[in-house]
Order: C-alpha cells, then structure tokens, then sequence
C-alpha cells in the first residue's frame, strides 16, 4: 500500500487540540508525551485516509469496517485497560495515576481476541439473541463508554463518548 | 518476505514484525538502532493481498494473537510489546 495520506502538521496540532479538550471534559486523558501522542493522532488521521475509518494505529486494520468496529479510536478495550493497566494498548490515552507521574507508561498486553476468538464470539452473540425480555423496551449499551439507555433504537451519537450507533449493543 | 534491511553489528539474526503506524513499534526500532544491531523488518500494513497474508501466516508461528511489534530472535526466541529489559536480555 502506498503512503499517499501526508498528514500536516496543523492538521495534526488541531487534531490533537480538540481531542485533548474533550477527553478532558470527559474525564479521560491523553498522553503528556506530546510528540509520542502526535505521532499516534497523525497516525490515526492517516488510517481515516487509508481506510476510511479511523483504525487503532497499534493494530492491524482488515480495511472492512464492520470487522474493526471494536478497534475504531477509542476503541472498546480503552476503557478496560486504563482500569487494569493504567493506558490504553497505544499509550494515547492514559490514567490519572500516570498523568500525575505516580505510575509509568509502558506496553500492555493485547486484550483484543485473536480473529479465531472474534469469530467465536460473535457467533455466540448471534446464538443468545432472541432470548426473550420482559422489560417494555431494550436496554442499549455503549461498548466504548458504558452509556446505557433504555429506547427502541440506540442514539445515533452517544452522548457520552460520541461515537456513533453502530458501536452499541444489545445489553438487555 | 518483502522485508527492509538495517545495517548494523551482526549479533543475533533479529526480525521485527511491526506497523508503519504504531508507537509502541517505533521504539523497538529505535532501541535496535541506538544499540547499533543489524535487523530486519516488515511494516505489515503496508503490505496487500498475499504478501500480507503471508506475513501474518509467519507472525502467527510465534504470536496467535497477532500484535504487534513482535521481536523474533534467531528465529525460535520471541518477544511481544516494547518491553525493554526483555529485549535487552535476549540481545546481551
Ligand atoms: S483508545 Fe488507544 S488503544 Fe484504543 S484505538 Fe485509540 S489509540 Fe488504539
């Protein structure tokens, strides 16, 4: 594949300004390493190019949407690793214990499946739905974020995180 | 493989699978350079079709899970992640 997608450094730099804006205002943090964050957000900017979505700089995109859901920045596992591991797999996003120096960044295990397991997974996924609630309406759930709401269809945005319907699912 | 050659010392026979877009990769490199070792590596990303799939074929040998960097010394010692002091280790 050819590296077409030159990145600037202003697209970068605004980039990287409105990221940090709201994962602050979320209660999340990126890296304080500036230009280790850098090179990933060019990096991100530069998978949208090649693959029109913006796959984890850290993984191996397929270039098939539905089959990297999971790993489109911020990607599902970001969460469960800052709570055992203190950053994300790439290190863009950090915990509060690293950003005050408490803790030290360094590479974490890979949590995401195996592509045998992704397929196992989603089978069994398949195999549960249609069991039978009796709730009045099904509770939706925010694979980035946790955000649950209870409606016919999940929101189009997610008003926590923002990402968008396509990462929710089916929780009750 | 359509992989990339770095001159350097010639100690262990190093290959590194890695990606043209990860951080963590990056400084595998870097630390192999600073230590001056001769090393090959493949950014698998940017490779298509089936050359990519035989990269990945190779890679799954040593690491099922597919991550990346992946650090193959001699072709039988295998290490995933940036984690320095293995590395160190291995190339001592
Ligand atoms: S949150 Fe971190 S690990 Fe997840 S996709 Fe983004 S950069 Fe990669």
């Amino acid at each position: 594949m050819s590296d077409s997608f030159s990145i600037t450094d202003d697209e970068v730099d605004d980039y990287y300004e409105k990221l940090k804006k709201e994962a602050e205002a979320y209660g999340y943090h990126l890296n304080r390493d500036v230009e280790f964050t850098k090179d990933l957000l060019r990096s991100i900017l530069i998978n949208k190019g090649r693959y029109g979505y913006g796959a984890c700089p850290c993984r191996l995109a397929s270039g098939r949407r539905e089959e990297d859901l999971d790993i489109i920045c911020p990607c599902d596992y970001r969460d469960p690793d800052l709570s055992d591991y203190d950053a994300c797999y790439c290190g863009l996003y950090v915990s509060g214990a690293i950003l005050r120096g408490e803790k030290k960044l360094k590479s974490i295990p890979e949590r995401r499946p195996s592509p045998e397991d992704r397929k196992k997974i989603k089978n069994a996924i398949k195999s549960e739905a249609g069991v039978i609630s009796s709730l009045p309406l099904p509770v939706w759930r925010c694979k980035v974020c946790g955000y649950l709401c209870a409606r016919e269809e999940p929101p189009e945005i997610c008003p926590i995180c923002k990402v968008g319907r396509e990462r929710f699912e089916r929780f009750i | 493989m359509k992989s990339q050659h770095v001159d350097g010392e010639n100690r262990e026979k190093i290959f590194l699978f890695a990606l043209s877009t990860c951080g963590w990769c990056k400084k595998v490199r870097m630390l192999l350079e600073n230590l001056g070792l001769e090393y090959d590596y493949i950014y698998v990303d940017l490779l298509e079709g089936a050359e990519r799939d035989e990269a990945v074929e190779e890679l799954r040998h040593c690491n099922p899970q597919l991550s990346f960097p992946t650090l193959v010394i001699n072709d039988e010692k295998c290490i995933v992640g940036y984690n320095k002091s293995k590395i160190m280790e291995a190339l001592e």
